[in-house]
């Protein structure tokens, strides 16, 4: 990889307890970019996400440590606030998220009255550009008052993806963010993520290897807590160098 | 007999024995239901000499006098209504406080323990409180929080006039410390099933701790605390002993909260061995007949939303 790296992950170890989950992995991925994160149940790759915005320190009893670079500084260095790293790094979840107690509205712009800001116009414009963004402005437009929770799941995931946007993070990250939804809105979102990466850098997890194929420009596969093999998506799918990546890949095990 | 008609019977005796135990169970609910509606008639058929003579002059008079036969319940309705309320206003901040500070914050060993022991505050007896309250708590109050609250803030109406140690505000700060177990522990479930995918959700977009409590935690469970603060309301009202013991029963409506007073609750346990006159007794079990009626109406309220947050 010659071109700058936006995110540059070295020699991370995480995992709870005593259990190592991730076990010491490395990779980086470009502006602009979509990395997939591919590979059985158990392999990791969640836990590995998470470190990403430091989201994984949250949950009781676990532990990350290595280096990871978002542009130029060291999130795990000790002088950085987690808080201010997940404002730069946004995040879309396996299940649709969305605050129930509030309005489709309120909830695009709950990243922003965290960070302060009030004005009534520049939030009305943010969630408009937001919405249109995250391909849900013209389903939700006239009833922005409305709950969020009162959309399908697909809008609702979409709804999550435009808060995430909202902040305008440099990376996005994405932990299988289609695995709860029908086919229909999994194909939107697809859609919607070749169109979000002139904007956002995005590093997805899936379980969908024609996902990964289809709409990433490199992929990393993990295997129990190991990067197996990293490279472009063209290549690991069509001429995987390891032998366990083929194996995943055409369905013989995993 | 063959095997056939041994498993046959078998089968029969298990089907009998559902049978049984559903009825059984289908008697215990209705009886208990019955129950229920048996002392609210009791209850109304012994004050009903008492609501023919009085009618609504009982709850609106302030004259309580048992030897010339004048009863008006307003002093002690008042005195139930202030002591819960001072319970309940320093209660429920303090236990919503607790169950989202042992839930959220502490490490999950350590917030179980504490709210063990925060919840075993509820296994005290009532007496024993009591006992606490006129030994520790009303010589407190006398000697260090009264005179400066007389002193300094006396011009303030609800802290005139002489004090005792033993009044409103000591009923108030005994109840309030016997109702935290009860908002305690229905806040902190109510809190328990709101999912980690919540507090993520606000913690990704760059809050910090307590402002994750705010939009995922209290944001999404308001009518729930509602709920348990209204279910310690509900406890309150109907508390007994501990509050007769140190609010001074004094059958007067004042302002100062440092004044001696009575509730419904502690008026009926200082009286009714000594009610005498049949009409003493009456109105005695009208006060019982008010106070079921209240607590029981404010406990279904307190009940439907909790009800209301738990599904959703």
């Amino acid at each position: 990889m010659s071109t700058k790296s936006i995110l540059e992950v070295k020699n991370l170890h995480a995992g709870f307890g005593s259990t190592e989950v991730v076990k010491g992995v490395s990779l980086s991925a470009q502006y602009h970019t979509v990395t997939a994160i591919i590979g059985p149940s158990g392999c990791g790759k969640s836990t590995f996400i998470r470190c990403l915005n430091r989201l994984h320190e949250e949950t009781s009893g676990a532990f990350a440590n290595g280096q990871v670079w978002l542009e130029n500084t060291d999130i795990y260095a000790k002088n950085v606030d987690p808080v201010s790293i997940r404002r730069k790094v946004g995040m879309v979840f396996q299940k649709p998220n969305a605050f129930p107690s509030m309005s489709i509205f309120d909830n695009v712009v709950a990243g922003l009255r965290l960070a302060g800001v009030k004005r009534h116009s520049i939030l009305k414009e943010i969630v408009e550009q937001s919405l249109i963004s995250a391909a849900l402005w013209h389903e939700v437009k006239d009833k922005l008052n409305a709950p969020g929770t009162s959309l399908s799941g697909g809008q609702q995931q979409r709804l999550c993806i435009a808060r995430a946007l909202a902040v305008e993070p440099t990376v996005l990250l994405m932990d299988e963010p289609t695995s709860a939804l029908d086919p229909i809105s999994t194909a939107k979102i697809e859609e919607l993520m070749t169109e979000l990466r002139k904007k956002v850098t995005i590093i997805i997890v899936t379980h969908n290897m024609q996902q990964a194929a289809r709409i990433s420009d490199q992929t990393a596969f993990f295997l129990s807590g190991d990067l197996i093999e990293f490279g472009e998506t063209s290549q690991v799918f069509t001429a995987p160098k390891m032998d366990q990546t083929e194996r995943y890949i055409t369905g013989r095990f995993g | 007999m063959s095997n056939f008609r041994l498993r046959k019977r078998a089968r029969r005796e298990i089907h009998l024995g559902d049978l049984v135990f559903s009825y059984f169970l289908r008697a215990l609910s209705f009886g208990l239901a019955l129950l229920l509606a048996v002392i609210g008639f009791f209850l109304f058929r012994g004050a009903f000499a008492s609501i023919s003579r009085y009618g609504w002059s009982f709850v609106t008079e302030s004259v309580w006098d048992p030897v010339q036969e004048v009863f008006g319940s307003a002093p002690v309705l008042y005195g139930t209504l202030v002591s819960s309320l001072i319970a309940v206003s320093i209660a429920a901040p303090l236990s919503v406080a607790i169950a989202l500070f042992l839930n959220e914050v502490v490490p999950p060993k350590i917030g179980k323990t504490i709210g063990f022991l925060v919840e075993m505050l509820a296994a005290i007896p009532s007496v024993v409180y009591g006992l606490w309250g006129i030994f520790v708590l009303a010589p407190w109050l006398r000697t260090r929080i009264e005179p400066i609250l007389a002193q300094d803030l006396g011009w303030i109406p609800i802290f005139s006039g002489p004090y005792y140690g033993v009044g409103m505000l000591a009923a108030g700060l005994i109840l309030s410390i016997m109702i935290i177990p009860t908002v305690f522990s229905i806040s902190r479930e109510i809190f328990k099933t709101i999912p980690t995918a919540q507090r993520e959700a606000a913690l990704a977009l760059g809050a910090t701790r307590w402002e994750m409590m705010k939009i995922s935690i209290l944001g999404s469970s308001k009518s729930g605390i509602g709920g348990a603060i209204i279910l310690g309301l509900g406890r309150a009202l109907g508390e007994t002993m501990a509050v007769t013991m140190v609010i001074g029963n004094r059958a007067e409506i004042s302002a100062s909260l440092l004044a001696p007073a009575q509730t419904m609750a502690s008026v009926i346990a200082n009286e009714y061995a000594e009610a005498t006159s049949d009409i003493h007794l009456s109105a005695l079990i009208e006060i019982g007949f008010l106070l079921f009626v209240v607590t029981f109406i404010i406990n279904a309220f307190a009940r439907l939303f909790i009800l209301r947050e738990t599904k959703s």
